[in-house]
C-alpha cells in the first residue's frame, strides 16, 4: 500500500471527525440540531448523496501497486475495480453508447480494399454482431437487468438493516424522512449498478480525445472535488480558529497584528496570489524533478499545494467572524464570572470561548465546501488549478471546451463533468442550508 | 473627517508594504532568478551563460537585499529589492519579461475591462434586488419556496456552463451577437451583451439569497410592524420603509469592489476574448511572466485598500448614525 499526503490528510480528518463524533455524542446542546438535521427530508436525501460521493472518494483515497505489474504505477482501490474501463481505451472521440468512431477514416476491410467510413469501435458495443439492428434492443435489455441486478442487491441489504434495526428505532424507521431516504437511496444504488453493468460493454458517457472512458474520468474527479473542498478547510481551520479567537480574546497589539495579517492577505486578490503560488511550486518542482518520480506523485504534490493556498487565501473570513463572536462571547456574565472566580485564561479560551463558536465553524465549513468545488474547475480553466495530468471535472471541461466549435459538436465531456458537479454542489448546498438552520441560533426561532 | 482619512490612508501604507514583501518572497526568496531563467528559457539544455544573460537582460543580476560591492547609497539602491519592489509604490510597474512597458499597457486594458465589470455589476444588482423584494413580498408563499428552490440550484451550476451554454446557444446557435472579440468605441456593445449577460445571470443565485436575507432581517424589526400598524400596505412598507433602510448594507458592500472593477473579470475577458486587464493576467500566468504577476497582484491590493476607505466614508454618507473619529 503506498499512502500519498493526500490519502495521509483524508485519513487523518476521518480520525478527527470520528474523535470529534465521539467526544460530542450525547451533548445535549448538539443533539438538538442534529435531531433538526434528521427530522428535515432534504437534508437527509443530500447527506445521502454526500455520503455516496465520499464513499466513491473513499476507495479512490486507498493507493496500492500492484503485484503484476512492471510499469511502476500506483493505482487506487477504485482503479483496481475499474480495470477494464481503464484499459478499454478507443482511438479517438466516441459519442455515449456509440459502436463506432466519431469521426470517418479510411479502413481496410476484410478483403483488403479499403473504405470510406465509420469504423467500429475496439471495445464499445463490440458484442454485437450487427450494431444498427441489435444496439438500441441490446441497450434496453441490458439497462432492464443492471436495473434489477442493482434493485435486488440494495433490496436485499435494505432488508437486512429494517431487520436489524427496526426494534430500536421505531419511530425513526418509520417516519416519511426514512422512506424518502430508503427511497433515494434504492434508486441512486440501483441506478448506478444499471451504469457499471452497462459501462462493461460500452461507453456510457462517450470516449475523450485519446479515446478515454468519460464515465471513468467523471467518477475519478469526484475524488479531486471531495478533497479540495475538505482537505482546504483542514488546513485553513486551525489558522482561523486559533488566531480569530485569540484577537478577539486578547484585543490590544494581539489584536492589531493579527488584524493586519489579514487584511494584508485580504487585499491581495485571491486568484492572484493562487496563481503566483502554482508558479511557484511549477519552477519548484521543475527545478526537483528527481523528488517527484511518478506522474502520481507529482499530480498529488500539486494537488496538496493547491489546498494550502487555497486555505491561505480563504481563512481570513472565517477568522473575521470568529473575532467578531468572542469579542462578544467574552463580555457574557459566565465568562466574567469565570475570570472572576480565578480560572485561567487558557482554561477559559477552552472550556466557555471555544465551544461557544463552534457553530460558526461548522457553518463555515459546510457553506465552504460547495464553493470550493465550483472553484476549482475555475481555476483549472486558468491553469492553475490541478495538475493538468490528475482527473479532474475542470480539466474535463478545459479538454472539452475547445471542441465546441466542431460539427457535429462532442458534448458528452462537458454535461459528464457539469452533471456530476452540480450533483455534489447541488447536495452540499442543500445540506449547508439546513445545518446552517439547525445550528445557527438566529435561524432557529424562525422555524 | 479629513484627519480621519488622512490617518486611514497612513495606516494603509504598512499594508501595501506587507503585500511587496509577500510578493517579494515569493518571487524571488522562495525561487532564486535562477529559477527563473531556467523556467523562461526552457528546462534543457540551458548554460550558466545563457542564464546569466538573461538575468542581465532584465535586471536580475544584482543581489536582493544588500549590495555590498556597490559604494554609498548604492548599497541599496542596486539590490532587485529596490529596483523591482519599491518602484511598485510610485505605479513605476517597469517593463514585462516580453519587453513591454506594464504600466502603458495597464492604462490602455483598464478600460475594456470596465466596460464589462461597470454594467454587469449594476444590471446585476438591480435584477438581483428586484428579484428579492419579490420574494419578501411574496414570504411563506409558494412562489417564494420555489424561488428559494431555484436560486440553489442556480448557484449549484458552475459558471463556466454558463459562459459555454451562453456562448453556445445565443452566440453560435441562434446567432444573435458574436461569441468573443472586443471593438473600440460605441461599436464595442455589441460585444458586451453577452458578456453582461451571462455575467449578471450567473450571479442571480447567490445574490437574491443574499439580498433576500437582508430584507428579510429588514422585515422582522419594529419600526416596520409600526408602519403596518399605521395602515400602509405591504408594498408602501417594502420600499418606503425596507428598501431604503437595507440600503445602507447594499451600498457598503458594492462600494469595496467599486475600484477593483479595473481589475476586471479573469474568466469573462479570457473566454470572450475582451483586452482587459482580467485577460492580461491570464496570458501573463500562463507566459509565467514574473513580471506582469507581480504588477498586477500590487495593483489589486491598492485598489483594495482604496475600496476599503470609500467603505468606511460612505457608511457616514448614507448612515448618519456613523461617525468617523
Amino acid at each position: 500500500m503506498v499512502v500519498l499526503w493526500t490519502d495521509a490528510l483524508i485519513y487523518l480528518l476521518i480520525v478527527v471527525i470520528l474523535a470529534l463524533g465521539l467526544y460530542l455524542r450525547g451533548k445535549e446542546h448538539i443533539k438538538r440540531p442534529l435531531q433538526q438535521i434528521s427530522r428535515s427530508k432534504i437534508g437527509m436525501v443530500s447527506l445521502v448523496v454526500l455520503l455516496f460521493f465520499v464513499l466513491i472518494g473513499l476507495l479512490d483515497s486507498v493507493h496500492f501497486k500492484p503485484a503484476d505489474d512492471k510499469k511502476n504505477e500506483i493505482i487506487s482501490l477504485l482503479d483496481d475495480w475499474a480495470t477494464p474501463l481503464r484499459e478499454h481505451g478507443e482511438k479517438t472521440y466516441s459519442a455515449p453508447f456509440a459502436t463506432t468512431l466519431y469521426s470517418k477514416e479510411m479502413m481496410t476491410l476484410a478483403d483488403g480494399s479499403m473504405q470510406w467510413g465509420y469504423p467500429r469501435l475496439e471495445f464499445g458495443g463490440r458484442h454485437l454482431s450487427n450494431p444498427e439492428i441489435e444496439k438500441v434492443p441490446d441497450i434496453l435489455q441490458k439497462t432492464v437487468y443492471g436495473l434489477a441486478q442493482g434493485a435486488s442487491l440494495i433490496g436485499f441489504f435494505m432488508l437486512l438493516m429494517w431487520m436489524l434495526l427496526v426494534e430500536q428505532h421505531k419511530r425513526f424507521m418509520r417516519s416519511s424522512t426514512a422512506k424518502t431516504v430508503w427511497a433515494v437511496a434504492f434508486f441512486m444504488v440501483s441506478f448506478s449498478y444499471a451504469l457499471i453493468y452497462l459501462s462493461g460493454y460500452y461507453h456510457v458517457f462517450g470516449t475523450d480525445k485519446v479515446g478515454e472512458d468519460v464515465f471513468y474520468q467523471a467518477v475519478k474527479s469526484i475524488r479531486t472535488g471531495l478533497v479540495i473542498g475538505t482537505l482546504t478547510t483542514l488546513i485553513m481551520l486551525p489558522m482561523a480558529i486559533i488566531f480569530g479567537i485569540l484577537a478577539g480574546f486578547f484585543r490590544g497589539w494581539v489584536d492589531d497584528i493579527i488584524q493586519y495579517i489579514y487584511t494584508t492577505l485580504n487585499s491581495i486578490p485571491g486568484v492572484l496570489l493562487i496563481a503566483a503560488s502554482i508558479l511557484m511550486v511549477q519552477v519548484y518542482m521543475a527545478n526537483h524533478e528527481a523528488a517527484f518520480t511518478s506522474v502520481i506523485v507529482r499530480a498529488d504534490t500539486r494537488l496538496l499545494f493547491l489546498c494550502m493556498i487555497l486555505g491561505v487565501t480563504s481563512w481570513t473570513g472565517l477568522c473575521r467572524l470568529l473575532r467578531a463572536e468572542t469579542l462578544k462571547l467574552r463580555e457574557m456574565e459566565y465568562v466574567q464570572a469565570a475570570s472572576a472566580l480565578g480560572v485561567k485564561q487558557g482554561a477559559i479560551l477552552l472550556r466557555h470561548i471555544l465551544p461557544n463558536v463552534m457553530h460558526i465553524v461548522l457553518i463555515s465549513v459546510v457553506l465552504d465546501f460547495s464553493s470550493l468545488v465550483l472553484a476549482e474547475a475555475v481555476l483549472s480553466y486558468i491553469n492553475i488549478g490541478v495538475d493538468p495530468t490528475s482527473y479532474s471535472w475542470g480539466n474535463m471541461i478545459n479538454g472539452a471546451r475547445l471542441e465546441m466549435a466542431r460539427e457535429p459538436i462532442v458534448w458528452w465531456s462537458l454535461t459528464a463533468a457539469f452533471v456530476f458537479m452540480f450533483a455534489l454542489v447541488l447536495a452540499a448546498n442543500l445540506f449547508a442550508d439546513v445545518v446552517q438552520d439547525a445550528f445557527d441560533p438566529r435561524r432557529s426561532g424562525n422555524e | 473627517m479629513t484627519q480621519y482619512i488622512i490617518r486611514r490612508l497612513l495606516y494603509s501604507l504598512p499594508l501595501l508594504m506587507g503585500v511587496n514583501i509577500l510578493t517579494f518572497v515569493l518571487f524571488f526568496v522562495v525561487n532564486s532568478p535562477d529559477d527563473m531563467a531556467r523556467m523562461q528559457l526552457g528546462q534543457k539544455h540551458v548554460t550558466g551563460q545563457s542564464i546569466a544573460n538573461w538575468k542581465q537582460q532584465h535586471g536580475y543580476d544584482v543581489p536582493l537585499l544588500w549590495n555590498a560591492d556597490a559604494q554609498g547609497e548604492k548599497k541599496i539602491t542596486d539590490t532587485i529589492f529596490y529596483q523591482k519592489s519599491v518602484g511598485l509604490f510610485l505605479f513605476r510597474f517597469g517593463v514585462s519579461d516580453s519587453g513591454r512597458n506594464i504600466g502603458a499597457d495597464i492604462k490602455e486594458r483598464a478600460w475594456p475591462s470596465l466596460a464589462v465589470a461597470l454594467p454587469t455589476l449594476l444590471v446585476g444588482l438591480l435584477v438581483n434586488i428586484c428579484f428579492a423584494l419579490m420574494m419578501v413580498l411574496f414570504r411563506n408563499s409558494y412562489l417564494e419556496h420555489a424561488g428559494i428552490v431555484l436560486c440553489v440550484i442556480l448557484m449549484s451550476i458552475s459558471s463556466l456552463f454558463y459562459i459555454i451554454g451562453g456562448q453556445f446557444f445565443i452566440g453560435k446557435v441562434l446567432r444573435l451577437v458574436p461569441i468573443s472579440g472586443y471593438d473600440d468605441g460605441m461599436a464595442a456593445i455589441k460585444f458586451l451583451i453577452l458578456p453582461v449577460l451571462i455575467g449578471v445571470f450567473s450571479g442571480i443565485g447567490s445574490g437574491v439569497r443574499w439580498y433576500r436575507t437582508l430584507f428579510l432581517e429588514e422585515v422582522e424589526k419594529d419600526y416596520v410592524r409600526t408602519a403596518r400598524a399605521k395602515g400602509l400596505t405591504e408594498t408602501q412598507t417594502l420600499f418606503q420603509h425596507v428598501l431604503p433602510n437595507a440600503m445602507i448594507p447594499i451600498l457598503t458592500g458594492v462600494v469595496v469592489v467599486l475600484p477593483l472593477l479595473f481589475m476586471g473579470s479573469l474568466i469573462m475577458e479570457s473566454f470572450f476574448s475582451i483586452p482587459g486587464l482580467g485577460s492580461y493576467t491570464i496570458d501573463a500566468i500562463n507566459s509565467q511572466d514574473f513580471a506582469i504577476v507581480r504588477a498586477m497582484v500590487f495593483l489589486g491590493s491598492v485598489l483594495y485598500v482604496i475600496g476599503l476607505l470609500l467603505t468606511d466614508i460612505s457608511y457616514t454618507l448614507v448612515d448618519p448614525r456613523v461617525r468617523l473619529s
